[in-house]
């Protein structure tokens, strides 16, 4: 079975800081992770692997230094890393990233199965890993959060809804975007980071992928940021004081308006 | 060659680092009194350009020739239905595409697909819709991303509506971004804020990024529709006028259209005694600070007085005390209820992401100092023990259960 995950490196959440008196985000010194939700992806894509025999090939767009998230791919058990990296790319909003990705999953070749993290935790667009089954024409499934079964060249899968879950049927090639109930992520083995140290990481720019120029980056992104700002961080308030009766009085006469 | 479209006009940079200070990138830096763009992390989002007092950084977006959209023309509101049942995010959406629709002075238009649903239309129409596309066939009973997405895609391309509303629900969401890559749109997610640029007919399209560390304001200057997704409970419901009509325009399609290569086998439903998360007014929270399992009862409890839906910290879910659909926060849902009653959860960022939106933030923590008293509006400093049956005894008595 050839599985590919698509996966985004981001800075890492917890490392972000606000600067309290320019109120500002401080980014220097930030750590890059792979996204939360692509580790789920990664390791369903080993299980599969593990299940069904194949290969994992892992693919991201993104500066050069996401070269140090595919090699983590490739520690926790993935066999090929692709990096699609060229300046042509930037600016690039999700119409434009999805193609990108699309067209470096055209020159990978034949699959069977795509899994992308259900969204990323910069952007929370949750767009990317439609959009790349809707370049390729090929069905998705989003919000995995279980594949069911594989057999004869359909999937059945649950995917997670607001009320509970659907059981969903599809046709294989297909694309799944996962959530986080789909497994817990495995730590990078000795003999994983040993291989990661060494694999060699495949690298791909526009012209290598043969991206029209016209769909990549700012120029084929349909989407412009015009203006980015800081919100007023949101203030503590007020500590009720008193004993729990005096404070569950106090809570009741504050929130009233709200509860009734 | 420099091909890169953003520029440092080098003679007329003072090194004055505002542009260093603005990147939401961290992509520049200053040496020498002069900045410098690192172009492998610069994003084109001209932040800096804005910035610059002394317009030492220019940046070209792209100066393609203006289309000619003067045929676009109304808001859509995509109006989800479950089991025949509108969703109130889509009563949410009627309410904001009426403002938008009234500022581009033009119709508000619902988009109806199911089976039997055309006895929804009041539904729609008494919000504020003008015109309601409907589309009934059996093939549309439950959402496919196949059949929806081509359904929407035709009526798009014979329709031409200048902007579409759409939920950022698990539907919405997949729903919605096939659409925009298969007609060439443009698209933003989960969108806090929607306005109009009169002069240019622009729909201004505010969202949080970096888990609200950062508002962006992004526009689609040059495809239509304009597309935009908005979560739960972030836009109002309107006033119902009974009195309202819209006109219906029924369309039927041919199976090439109706046809879906996924399947749905089940739809399970699973939500315990408990309210969807996304769509509770209140939301009572409980954290590591329970100490066990047993003691999601008396969150349970408080919950059901307050008629609330339940909800949790990954510490709690990771622990196996309660479902993964309960969790709120970085890796779970993202809440903005009118209350939140955060209880023993110290307050991780990747929590805060999940519900600092909320109106209100009562939390109860026995740690004077824990983060999640840095974002709530009331803050009680005691044993959860004691505190919440005190509550749960005080709301049954204002409200008279």
């Amino acid at each position: 079975m050839n599985i590919i995950v698509c996966i985004k490196q981001v800075p890492n959440t917890t490392d972000v800081k606000i600067d309290p008196v320019k109120n500002t985000l401080i980014r220097e010194g930030v750590e890059s992770i792979i996204n939360p939700f692509d580790t789920y992806a990664i390791e369903e894509a080993v299980r599969l692997k593990e299940r069904f025999t194949g290969k994992v090939t892992v693919v991201t767009m993104g500066p050069p230094q996401a070269e140090n998230a595919l090699k983590e791919a490739i520690s926790l058990g993935c066999d090929e890393g692709i990096l699609v990296s060229d300046r042509k790319f930037a600016g690039s909003d999700t119409w434009a990233t999805s193609y990108t990705l699309a067209c470096a999953i055209k020159k990978i070749g034949a699959f069977d199965i795509i899994l992308c993290g259900k969204q990323a935790s910069d952007g929370d667009t949750a767009q990317v890993g439609p959009g790349i089954s809707t370049h390729l024409d090929v069905p998705q499934v989003t919000y995995v959060k279980k594949i069911e079964e594989i057999k004869d060249n359909l999937a059945r899968v649950e995917r997670m809804t607001e009320e509970g879950y659907d059981i969903v049927e599809t046709p294989i090639p297909c694309l799944f975007t996962v959530v986080k109930e789909i497994n817990t992520p495995r730590l990078p083995s000795l003999k994983g980071m040993m291989r990661a140290k060494s694999a060699k990481i495949i690298q791909w720019t526009a012209a290598d992928i043969n991206a029209d120029p016209k769909n990549i980056g700012l120029d084929g992104s349909p989407t412009r940021v015009v203006k980015i700002f800081t919100p007023a961080p949101r203030k503590g308030g007020e500590i009720l004081k008193g004993d729990t009766a005096d404070v569950a009085k106090q809570v009741g006469t504050l929130l009233k308006d709200i509860i009734i | 060659m420099d091909d890169s479209k953003i520029k440092i006009i080098t003679e007329k940079c003072t090194g004055c680092t505002l542009c260093v200070r603005i990147c939401p990138f961290g992509a520049i830096k200053v040496e020498n009194k002069k900045a410098i763009i690192d172009l492998s992390k610069c994003n084109l989002c001209g932040a800096c350009v804005d910035s610059c007092k002394f317009t030492a950084i220019v940046l070209d977006k792209g100066s393609v020739a203006k289309k000619d959209l003067s045929a676009y023309k109304d808001v859509w509101v995509f109006c989800e239905q479950k089991k025949g049942v509108i969703q109130t995010i889509s009563f949410e959406l009627l309410g904001e595409g009426k403002k938008l629709a009234d500022k581009l002075g033009g119709k508000l238009c619902a988009v109806l697909l199911g089976e039997n649903i055309e006895s929804k239309v009041d539904e729609v129409a008494w919000r504020g819709a003008d015109k309601v596309y409907l589309v009934d066939d059996a093939r549309l009973k439950n959402y496919q991303d196949d059949s929806y997405t081509k359904v929407l895609v035709e009526l798009v391309k014979e329709y031409k509506p200048e902007v579409i509303l759409c939920g950022a629900t698990v539907m919405g969401r997949s729903l919605i971004s096939r659409v925009a890559i298969t007609i060439d749109a443009g698209l933003t997610a989960d969108c806090t804020g929607l306005d109009i640029d009169p002069k240019e007919r622009l729909l201004l399209q505010t969202r949080p990024a970096f888990g609200g560390n950062i508002m962006a304001t992004i526009i689609t200057p040059n495809h239509r529709p304009q597309m935009s997704t908005v979560r739960h409970k972030v836009m109002k419901e309107p006033e119902l006028d009974k009195s309202h009509k819209a006109e219906v325009i029924k369309k039927k399609y041919n199976d090439n259209i109706l046809s879906s290569r996924t399947k749905i086998i089940d739809i399970v439903e699973e939500i315990e005694e408990t309210i969807n998360l996304s769509e509770a007014d209140i939301i009572v929270s409980g954290g590591r600070g329970l100490g066990s399992p047993e003691n999601f009862s008396q969150i349970k409890e408080l919950a059901k007085v307050l008629g609330a839906a339940v909800g949790a910290s990954r510490a709690t879910v990771d622990a196996g005390w309660i479902p993964y659909s309960h969790q709120v926060g970085q890796t779970g849902k993202t809440v903005c209820p009118k209350l939140y009653i955060a209880c023993g959860i110290s307050g991780q960022i990747q929590h805060l992401i999940g519900m600092q939106s909320s109106k209100v933030i009562l939390a109860i923590n026995k740690d004077p100092d824990a983060p999640i008293f840095k974002v709530a509006t009331y803050g009680i400093v005691g044993d959860i023990f004691e505190v919440i049956p005190a509550l749960t005894k005080e709301f049954k008595k204002i409200l008279k259960k």
